[in-house]
């Protein structure tokens, strides 16, 4: 032992730094497991840490309509402390000529919530000014936005509040969730000055309750449902919060992993390339050993030691940059966590990280380690090494532990058997397109390399192909890059095109909503006069369904092997009434009716085709809605089709005209505005003479999503950027790999009378067709990437990214290569022939 | 075998698998060399002289026939098994040195002894090293050595675990004339001192007639078998 550990060792002598960059290859791998697995480890100690935090109350009760009298009397019989709210949507003005105006999420509170925790407030103590007052707290962002600070004046509805403090954070709320439309906390007894609650406005009621330390709130929860079970209101304990973050966390977590473990996946296919390299310059070596009586164990023993030392220097520099690299990750995931939370070390995380490093790693290498075995002392006399032929089974073995190990990780991660499945078999093909395309190439150089090429390209195009290329090492550490890193940039393009395409044309882009009955004419005025006519008016009538085919849903509820979802049956419709089809439906079966008169028993009811196929109804089946107290019977005669993506009013539920006119309801508007200013312009006339009324704008949806999507895609690529940096770290590698070969071929060249200007064209020739071929693989899986995503997970109409994109990512990966290329082998035309002959040898 | 003698080879024939058809390199061969003499084998390029010594010292199986080396048939030996007989009984010098690269003269002569395992005696090596006359470069690389030097170093390796055969395959031939003739001179300089079997293979006759025996070959089978008269 003493000898292989001492001999492993002095082995190295020639080539420490060139091993110490290899063993770089998995320390961003490594980094990445270990920085995320510690900041989720970080996550569930905060999570327990704040438990009631975390919701900022015992218990929860929610509705969307007003509590009736009996629950709330019953509640005040609880003996618990107890808290109420009521949330809207309205547009917030800042007061004066041509103030600008946007949509906020109105929070009236009273009673002492959050009665654990606190707000986080600019400045502090903010949240004590909501006891009463006209006294305003704004989210920061928003402050910010218009230049506000405490003491000003801001209009909600009729109402001018005076600003006390700008919002960092609430116990139990992620920031990023409010980002379109803004939190604004007043007092829950003012809001009725504000004429924005009228009846039948969309507005969300809340009781936070604070039992005694020693009382239950499952078992409340419990008996609250049992009593209250009609009322089908929502509910949310501490319990509940935590298992949902926990399952959220997990799955952020899962899926940074998987982006880590690829980095891993494909330092570790750095590294075998590397120890197959090292292992072919030192077969004479073990040829020697094996000949001065040194066994196959033995000498395979002394390389096996350098593989896991590789492995563990890597893992371990990897252990050490992640828990560097897990100070930044919080600060890029702040906005989507509902809570603080401090970093300390996680021990759990830096073993996992480090072991999954080193089997990884150790694995990968034992591939070309296997070769050891086989070294025939023969050598000695013998210089021309043939590789052992026929096959091994342990290298069979090998790549079955490694096949399995991979998916083994992912199901590991993911919990999820399919997405295990799916991670390792992409993987898989991905590094098997791009192994194929390698051989491919090689082929084509070597069959195809035009005769009529100079030189220095000849000879670049020829290095594709011949004894010892690199053709596919790089071909699929840097495929592997630029294809994660384009599917990320591609998505992100997917999703925001399919918005834009939603508001392109002629389509509507702005939305009002909230409006009463008697608003609905003096704002079509109003809006003609501004020149944005109104392109789609409807009214909705808020419903509940009561029976499906003459079985209560209640009932239907109970069943235990029910296939019905629960959500369609306790979810609450907001309907709409129109004589004919929109151009974002089409009807699939059956007669859409636009119109009936005297008003009818049973009204016959247009079914969106999917709602349908989850209810288990089809055509002619009865449904009895429940209208707001007021029964009415329908009967489904016809199902849609619906685009769901237009911005446009779309509707489960779309009944005909002279059945509901008589129900309260209110009204949405949609309309389109030429540009940011006109939209900016209608929205402050509409808020002005109808303050109740609110109103988005389609370009506030894109920035949201932009934002969001922009915040959650730089993690994700911050952590894809340590995949590309490795695909580096194993180009320089590689580079290097075949340096002693460049070299002596380049004093050749330079000895029968090259400049080093053709040595550079040379190498120039080879890694800019390296680079360009593995840019153009990556972007093409990339796009396939791209379009199963947009068909499979977005469920969007995919389209062609532009050409633009991909020339630019295509440019940017060559040119790194090259780059990465002259880089490694500069100096080897800086040194006489003879020198660097010697330091070669 | 004899009770004296260390090698014993019979019937040797070794046939490669071509994709023009077997080819037999060796054929029929058979010779005894007694424990403490010395034997060079020469023949023309191709004639099978390196594919015999490879199979005297268990480097290669063959593929009928049998080695008696230090009393043990070695043809029914695993690789690992004739390994420990070559560590144990055997010693090397080749054409090209045969260094490792990244062990200094010190090391590399130290290897042997490291591969049994009984504790390492640097004294003894920098006492053979010094008597091949590299006493001053116990620390030099392959790499800082000259061409002559590296054999210098290869025959103090070849002697550090006291072997009973010592195997020399053209041990000057990547050697000038001087040089080569100084080297001659260690290799049965030590043998002398040693009482070890000396096998050579060789192009100089010259060299070869410093032996005490000489087996020529000729397209793999061997055509005379004389004794030098040493």
């Amino acid at each position: 032992m003493n000898f292989i550990l001492k001999m492993a060792w002095r082995d190295t002598r020639a080539s420490r730094r060139r091993l110490l960059l290899f063993s770089l290859a998995i320390v961003l791998g490594v980094a990445a497991l270990v920085a995320v697995g510690s900041v989720r480890d970080n996550l569930r100690l905060a999570i327990e840490q704040q438990t009631k935090s975390l919701l900022g109350a015992d218990l929860t009760v929610n509705s969307r309509t007003e509590f009736p009298e009996d629950v709330t009397r019953h509640f005040a019989t609880l003996g618990a402390d107890r808290a109420r709210e009521i949330s809207f949507n309205s547009m917030l003005i800042v007061p004066g000529e041509g103030g600008p105006t946007r949509l906020v999420q109105v929070r009236a509170i009273e009673g002492e919530f959050p009665f654990y925790g606190d707000f986080d407030t600019e400045p502090a103590g903010a949240r004590a000014t909501l006891r009463g007052g006209m006294n305003a707290v704004l989210e920061e962002s928003l402050m910010l936005q218009f230049g506000l600070k405490a003491g000003d004046s801001v209009r909600l509805g009729t109402a001018v509040y005076t600003v006390t403090g700008g919002l960092r954070a609430i116990p139990g709320e992620a920031t990023a969730v409010t980002q379109m439309a803004p939190r604004v906390f007043v007092p829950l007894a003012t809001v009725g000055g504000t004429g924005l609650l009228q009846p039948g406005s969309l507005s969300r009621h809340r009781h936070y309750f604070k039992l005694a330390a020693d009382a239950d709130p499952q078992a409340l929860e419990r008996e609250l449902k049992e009593r209250f079970r009609e009322h089908r209101f929502g509910y949310d304990t501490v319990e509940e919060r935590k298992r949902e973050l926990g399952q959220s966390i997990q799955n952020v977590n899962s899926f940074l992993s998987l982006v880590g473990f690829a980095s891993l996946f494909l330092g570790a296919i750095g590294v075998a390339s590397a120890i197959h390299a090292h292992i072919r310059q030192k077969i004479p070596t073990v040829a020697m050993l094996r000949c001065l009586g040194a066994s196959a164990r033995t000498s395979f023993a002394i390389y096996l030691v350098q593989g896991i030392s590789l492995g563990l220097l890597g893992a371990t520099l990897g252990a050490a940059v992640g828990l560097g690299v897990q100070l930044a990750l919080p600060v890029l995931l702040r906005d989507f966590l509902p809570f603080s939370f401090e970093l300390t070390v996680s021990w759990g995380a830096l073993f996992r990280g480090l072991g999954a490093g080193v089997v990884i790693s150790v694995l990968f290498a034992l591939l070309p380690l296997l070769e050891v075995r086989r070294v025939s002392p023969l050598l000695t006399l013998r210089s021309a090494y043939v590789p052992p032929q026929g096959a091994d089974l342990w290298r069979f073995v090998l790549i079955l532990v490694i096949a399995g190990l991979v998916f083994g990780f992912a199901w590991w991660q993911t919990g999820r058997l399919t997405w295990g499945v799916g991670f390792a078999g992409g993987l898989l093909v991905s590094f098997l397109v791009l192994a194929g395309m390698a051989q491919t190439v090689s082929w084509l150089a070597r069959k195809f390399t035009p005769r009529g090429l100079p030189y220095a390209w000849r000879q670049g195009v020829a290095n594709l192909h011949r004894p010892n290329n690199r053709t596919l090492l790089l071909l699929v550490s840097l495929g592997l890059g630029t294809f994660l890193m384009m599917t990320l940039y591609l998505s992100r393009d997917t999703l925001l095109g399919q918005l834009r395409v939603v508001g392109d044309g002629d389509r509507p882009n702005l939305m009002l909503f909230d409006i009463q009955d008697d608003q609905v004419d003096p704002l079509k005025k109003l809006l003609a006069d501004n020149g944005a006519p109104v392109r789609q008016h409807a009214p909705i009538i808020t419903m509940r369904i009561a029976s499906v085919k003459g079985r209560a849903t209640t009932d239907i509820l109970k069943e235990k092997d029910s296939r019905v979802p629960a959500w369609t049956l306790r979810r609450e419709y907001r309907s709409t009434y129109r004589s004919a089809l929109t151009d974002s439906e089409k009807v699939t079966a059956g007669t859409f009716t636009g119109r009936v008169t005297d008003e009818p028993e049973v009204v016959p009811v247009s079914m969106e085709e999917n709602l349908a196929r989850d209810l288990q109804v089809g055509l002619g089946d009865e449904i009895v809605f429940d209208v707001q107290g007021v029964p009415v019977k329908a009967k489904v005669d016809s199902l849609r089709q619906v685009d769901w993506r237009r911005m446009q009013a779309n509707f489960f539920l779309v009944f005909p005209e002279g059945a509901l006119e008589a129900a309260p309801k209110f009204h949405i508007m949609a309309l389109r505005v030429a540009d940011a200013t006109q939209s900016a312009r209608v929205q402050q006339a509409v808020v002005r003479d109808h303050p109740n009324v609110s109103a988005i704008d389609l370009a506030l949806i894109i920035r949201t999503i932009d934002g969001v999507y922009s915040k959650a895609s730089f993690v994700v690529e911050f952590l894809a950027l340590f995949t590309v940096i490795t695909g580096g770290i194993v180009l320089a590698g590689a580079v290097l790999i075949g340096r002693s070969q460049r070299v002596r071929e380049s004093v050749l060249l330079r000895t029968l009378g090259a400049t080093k200007a053709q040595v550079n064209r040379i190498m120039f020739a080879e890694y800019l067709a390296l680079g360009t071929l593995a840019a153009a693989v990556g972007a093409v899986l990339a796009v396939g990437a791209n379009w199963a995503l947009a068909w499979q997970v977005f469920q969007v109409k995919w389209t062609a990214p532009s050409a633009g994109v991909l020339l630019g990512g295509w440019a940017v990966v060559s040119a790194l290569t090259v780059v990465t290329g002259w880089f490694s082998n500069r100096g080897i035309c800086d040194h006489p022939p003879l020198a660097v002959l010697r330091e070669e040898t | 075998m004899s009770v004296q003698s260390i090698l014993n080879v019979q019937r040797l024939t070794k046939t490669y698998a071509t994709a023009a058809g077997p080819l037999t390199v060796l054929q029929e061969v058979s010779f005894a060399i007694p424990a403490g003499g010395t034997c060079a084998i020469v023949g023309p390029s191709g004639s099978g002289k390196t594919t015999l010594l490879g199979l005297c010292a268990g480097l290669d199986q063959p593929s009928t026939g049998t080695v008696e080396l230090a009393g043990r048939e070695i043809g029914g030996l695993s690789e690992d098994q004739r390994a420990l007989v070559r560590n144990e009984s055997v010693g090397f010098v080749f054409q090209n040195f045969q260094l490792i690269p990244t062990l200094t003269a010190l090391e590399n002569v130290l290897v042997p002894l490291e591969l049994r395992g009984n504790g390492v005696n640097e004294s003894e090596a920098a006492d053979l090293l010094a008597r091949v006359g590299l006493g001053g470069r116990l620390d030099h690389y392959p790499v800082q050595l000259s061409g002559g030097e590296q054999q210098r170093v290869a025959l103090a390796r070849a002697f550090i675990n006291r072997p009973r055969i010592l195997f020399c395959d053209e041990p000057t031939g990547n050697l000038d004339g001087d040089t080569a003739h100084a080297m001659a001179d260690l290799i049965f300089g030590l043998n002398r001192e040693r009482g070890t079997t000396l096998i050579l293979v060789t192009h100089d006759l010259e060299l070869a007639r410093r032996t005490q025996r000489v087996i020529r070959l000729r397209s793999g089978a061997v055509i005379s078998d004389e004794a030098t008269g040493i």
